[in-house]
């Protein structure tokens, strides 16, 4: 006899939750107090034990499938001795199908959350059960069945395989999460993409990328005004959005004390010809380039085929500008003075909001800085920009107390900055040790200048 | 009164009442609101009766070839008082149905004339009662499907007069059978009504301002149409000019200038105004609530709703395609969506897969782009066609008029559109827009069996030709 595994109530108010993981696959065998599969409400995540012993024989609501109902049939296990591949699914299972009333008033006083194993009973619940009517067209998270077939109109088969687009990776907007034409023509053409999308598991944040909308059913389209996209817009989020979902990012915080910064900065000013003015942030921008000299493991990006260590200091610089930023890149920054960096900067940042930049003066960096100083922001971590593998945030610098080294409480200039690190290129050490080199200089600036 | 509505739908056409079902099914307290007859135009003064008109043309048609069947029929009489009694007769079957419709799902039905106020969440409906006394009724929603009905050109001198120079309503309303009739339009109202009374013996006189009569078919459709009404000796006058159109006593002048520019003052016994819809948008308040109206329309999103907070708009009010499945379509989907609050919600109103249908002799009926259209849209096409002379059944049953045309998107096999002429046509479009909506491609279609002998073969054997397939010829 074949067993039910059945949507749990993880709360007694619980209608229907997410289906977000399955940890078992057709074809495994589970004992009693196995976790099989995690699901997830707008509150909480439960894992879900099994309660019977079997063979997974049909997992019948695939991964990241939303809006389950409590109660729905979620998988079959077969009982020992008996043919996993002969279980056939219990009718009208497909995946949150049908609305069960019947499931709310069982288990209410019964918190832990634990897999109902309804035994076939089910089935014939949801066969005259429903009254609660679901819409017709509710669209499915999630186009793969259990059995890994793909439901797909001929049309978005056709479409799919001229433009080389694997229907795995596609999210079915059609009935029942069909697969239709205008899921396939909005999908990225070009085989590197799709197939890289492809190799990911279901129920990974790809889903959560397309399509972004605004419901306007919730959002009036009249209660706010819509601007199209453009370039920078769009490049900004695609950039940002697939580096903070692809990118395993890390965050290291470090205080330094601006003082001796600040006084050789006015002592390079009144130095410094007429017309030249150096910047707290080009100080920063050529300690940075030191840095990264002195680690060069830090200067580095990952690729598919190996780590790249650059072996110079490409600093670029976020500049925020209307409707966006863009990272102008001071090129070979270790080798360039102070003047240079500060008029470089200048005139990049000038055009950088003028949009007059050429494409080569804000690509090719090898690491980032950004500074939200002036806003009196103390502490905040930037997204990587890729391929990069750091990305230096910037505080304010302010007054704080401090401990001295005799051990005194006294007043010093601090300004706290935070590394984001790719983790696949760059370990917690080498960043540590990074932003130790970068507080040297910063702390001792004749330091650059040996 | 003082019941507080989840929904009120003001008009009981195809579009309204529909929406009331759907809204009662899915537990909604529903009122429906109808100043004339339930049913509206639909059921009381258009497809309905009309098609009721057009079975007795029909069956004239055949019985005056009976001969041809080898039967022998002495002589046909129209009776235009029992012809148009059956049409009123079966008008009011299906009025009774929707009254039972009604009380069967619960929806309350209020006559009356309906006009709104501005509410809380919704605006008021105030109904003025068949007595003249106003009540006002309060719902979280309110649906207007108030239809359209047929438009004048007052500056070009045609107005309909309800006596000889007639809209739809006093065409399917006889009193007499008029020896000379003046069709102006030839859309699908002004063909039906034209193909009508030429069967029952009217000299009747089409005209079409534009190049070609039913002017958003597919060109070769209209062409094969024009020369089988002509033969059937419709006059037909393309690229027309009508003005002066003038109601004297007994008879109806017009100044006719055709494509060449040549002018003709003509007379007829009635003339039949077919010139197109507008909308019924006017002592509704919309104006006050701030609903924006274009050229007497109602606009709306892919839902339905105005932008007014609980208003909601469907059918003819909204713009074309002026039919009543457009409108029950609609409704259906305002309807789930208001029920859904966000989830489960419908697809929005897709007006590229609305099937038209012209129950004339021979019908026409398509769903999708026209050769031109697709075209013009950037399409690199094939186009199939198959001639009912090639089809068995066709001639077994003497209706061997007729073709079906197909168009497909020669890269991917889509379907874009499918337009045909002759018998049977409008109950079989619905393949064709059913493999559209199910997005099945030229091989789907090929790989489909049908049955023999039918008429549907044509269909299949269409989309074979498109690829130089076609079995039959």
């Amino acid at each position: 006899m074949s067993i039910n595994i059945t949507m749990p109530a993880l709360s007694p108010t619980m209608e229907e939750g997410t289906l977000s993981k399955w940890l078992v696959k057709e074809g495994d065998t589970v004992s009693t107090g196995d976790i099989i599969a995690e699901i997830e409400t707008d509150k909480a995540t439960m894992e879900v034990e099994a309660v019977d012993e079997g063979t997974v024989a049909k997992i019948l609501v695939a991964e990241g499938t939303e809006g389950v109902k409590v109660n729905a049939v979620i998988a079959v296990l077969a009982e020992e001795g008996e043919d996993a591949s002969s279980i056939k699914a219990p009718k009208e299972t497909a995946p949150p199908a049908k609305a069960e009333e019947s499931g709310k008033d069982e288990k209410k006083s019964d918190d832990k959350p634990e897999p109902k194993t309804a035994k076939a009973e089910a089935p014939a619940k949801s066969e005259s059960a429903p009254k609660t009517e679901k819409l017709a067209s509710t669209p499915l998270p999630s186009a793969n069945t259990a059995d890994g077939r793909i439901k797909a109109s001929p049309l978005a088969r056709r479409i799919a395989d001229m433009k080389g687009i694997e229907l795995k990776s596609l999210k079915g907007t059609g009935p029942r999460g069909r697969i239709i034409k205008r899921d396939v023509e909005g999908a990225e053409s070009g085989a590197a993409a799709p197939a890289q999308v492809g190799s990911r598991p279901a129920g990974s944040p790809e889903g959560l990328i397309l399509p972004q909308v605004l419901d306007d059913r919730v959002y009036a389209p009249d209660s706010y005004e819509l601007k199209p996209l453009d370039g920078v817009r769009k490049v900004v989020a695609k950039r940002l959005t697939t580096s903070f979902m692809q990118v395993p990012h890390f965050p290291l915080t470090i205080d330094l004390e601006l003082d001796h910064l600040l006084a050789s900065r006015t002592a390079i000013n009144a130095a410094a010809p007429e017309g030249i003015k150096v910047s707290v942030n080009d100080l920063l921008i050529k300690a940075c380039a030191m840095a990264l000299m002195d680690e060069p493991d830090c200067n580095a990006s990952y690729t598919d085929q190996g780590i790249a260590y650059h072996k110079h200091a490409h600093v670029s610089v976020a500049v925020a500008i209307d409707g966006g930023l863009i990272t102008p890149v001071i090129f070979n920054a270790e080798d360039k003075g102070l003047g240079e960096i500060s008029e470089e900067m200048k005139d990049l940042a000038g055009r950088a909001r003028e949009r007059k930049l050429k494409p080569q003066e804000y690509s090719g960096g090898t690491f980032s800085i950004s500074n939200l100083g002036m806003f009196g922001i103390r502490n905040f971590a930037s997204i990587i920009n890729q391929p990069e593998g750091m990305i230096l945030s910037v505080g304010a610098g302010e007054k704080r107390p401090v401990v001295n080294a005799k051990g005194e409480l006294a007043v010093a200039t601090v300004m706290s900055v935070t590394l984001t690190c790719d983790h696949r290129v760059i370990g917690g050490a080498e960043g540590a040790k990074w932003l130790q080199a970068f507080k040297r200089y910063v702390e001792t600036p004749e330091a650059m200048l040996l | 009164m003082s019941t507080q509505y989840d929904l009120i739908v003001i008009g009981s056409g195809p579009g309204g009442y529909v929406s009331a079902i759907r809204a009662s099914q899915l537990g909604m307290k529903t009122a429906i609101i109808e100043r004339e007859a339930l049913g509206g135009i639909c059921l009381n003064w258009g497809c309905i009766p009309t098609k009721a008109l057009l079975r007795s043309a029909e069956v004239m048609h055949l019985a005056k070839h009976a001969k041809d069947f080898g039967l022998k029929i002495d002589k046909v009489e129209v009776d235009l008082d029992a012809v148009v009694k059956r049409s009123r007769g079966v008008a009011s079957q299906l009025s009774n149905g929707v009254k039972f419709l009604m009380k069967k799902n619960k929806i309350d039905v209020i006559e009356g004339t309906a006009r709104l106020e501005k509410g809380t969440t919704a605006p008021k409906v105030i109904v003025k009662g068949k007595d003249g006394k106003d009540t006002t009724l309060e719902a979280k929603h309110v649906m207007l499907a108030t239809g359209a009905r047929a438009r004048d050109i007052p500056q070009a001198g045609l107005v309909a007069d309800g006596k000889l120079i007639w809209t739809y309503r006093e065409a399917m309303t006889p009193d007499v059978m008029p020896k000379r009739l003046l069709v102006i339009g030839s859309g699908a109202i002004g063909i039906e009504f034209a193909s009508f009374y030429n069967e029952l013996g009217c000299d009747v006189t089409v005209a079409e301002v534009l190049p070609r009569i039913l002017p958003v078919e597919d060109a070769e459709i209209s062409a094969m149409a024009e020369k089988d009404f002509k033969k059937q000796g419709l006059n037909i006058i393309t690229g027309a000019k009508v003005e002066n159109l003038k109601a004297g006593k007994n008879t109806v002048t017009a100044d006719i200038t055709d494509k060449d520019g040549k002018k003709e003052s003509k007379e007829f016994d009635r003339a039949i105004l077919a010139v197109g819809i507008v909308g019924n948008v006017e002592n509704l308040g919309l104006e006050a609530l701030g609903a924006k109206v274009e050229k007497t329309h109602v606009k709306v999103d892919g839902f339905g709703k105005t932008g007014v907070p609980g208003l909601y708009a469907i059918g003819d009010l909204t713009g074309p395609p002026w039919l009543a499945h457009k409108a029950s379509h609609e409704g259906v989907i305002c309807v789930e969506a208001i029920a859904g609050k966000g989830k489960g919600h419908p697809e929005p109103f897709d007006a590229s897969n609305v099937p038209g249908c012209t129950y004339s002799h021979p019908q026409v009926a398509s769903v999708g782009l026209t050769e031109a259209a697709a075209k013009e849209k950037g399409y690199d096409i094939k186009v199939g066609r198959f001639p009912f002379i090639g089809n068995g059944k066709a001639i077994a049953m003497g209706e061997t008029n007729g073709m079906v045309k197909t168009v497909f998107d020669k890269k991917t096999g889509e379907l874009l559109g499918a337009h045909m002429i002759g018998a049977e046509v409008t109950e079989l479009i619905q393949g064709y827009v059913i493999a559209r909506q199910g997005e099945l491609t030229d091989i789907d279609l090929a790989h489909t069996i049908f049955a023999h002998p039918t008429i549907s073969e044509t269909m299949h054997e269409s989309v074979l030709d498109a690829d130089g397939k076609a079995l039959h010829i």
